[in-house]
């Protein structure tokens, strides 16, 4: 068992522990914008964690490109999905009002921000 | 060694688990895709685990499609579903 083994298992173990708390938090929430908020831990920064881990165990072959290239992706696609669902949920009224401190989008609408 | 994976598989299976609760009770649409995209994030993170664990890469690339299949899925449902205010007629307040 080497160093590079225990920063492996660190990795991925923390990886799954956010994955854990994240799937607590999707049952625990009240509506879909807080929700949202809880399921992206596991979309990027465990995801990241657990390919870092594997990157460090897989180092060497030449498939490290590919698990780079998987980050990048879920990089580059997560924003363009939650902005989708994070429009639909607050035109549906999905969200709770009284957990909102300031409403921009709704000021938006009025044209008070212009 | 062992144990850690060990540690981690508990931890995924068991969110999996978990997220499965939400996607089918879920009162909207919305909640229901947003579990899934959690479930398919705990899957790719189960690859991914999977790859570190036996050293075989030839999984990974199993993890690239997921990840770009799960955005087309996402954003598709987004564009092309049935509203909830539709088949609810109470603005879809939860």
């Amino acid at each position: 068992m080497s160093a590079a083994d225990i920063v492996s298992g660190v990795l991925v173990v923390g990886g799954s522990a956010l994955a854990l708390t994240a799937a607590i938090g999707i049952v625990r929430f009240r509506d879909t914008l807080s929700r949202m908020h809880s399921a992206t831990k596991p979309q990027v920064l465990g995801l990241l964690l657990v390919l870092a881990g594997a990157a460090v165990r897989l180092r060497g072959h030449a498939d490290v490109g590919i698990i780079v290239m998987c980050g990048m992706f879920t990089l580059i696609t997560a924003p363009v999905v939650a902005q989708r669902v994070g429009q639909l949920a607050y035109r549906e009224q999905a969200v709770r009002d009284d957990l909102l401190a300031v409403d921009e989008l709704r000021e938006d609408a009025r044209g008070e921000n212009r | 060694m062992n144990v850690v994976w060990m540690i981690a598989a508990v931890m995924l299976a068991a969110a999996a688990w978990i997220t499965m609760f939400r996607l089918l009770a879920g009162p909207g649409t919305l909640d229901r895709l947003v579990a899934l995209d959690t479930l398919v994030a705990v899957a790719m993170c189960a690859v991914g685990t999977w790859a570190a664990y036996s050293r075989d890469s030839t999984v990974v690339y199993g993890i690239a499609a997921l990840s770009l299949i799960a955005f087309v899925g996402s954003v598709s449902v987004t564009r092309f579903r049935v509203p909830d205010t539709e088949t609810r007629g109470d603005r879809g307040r939860l």
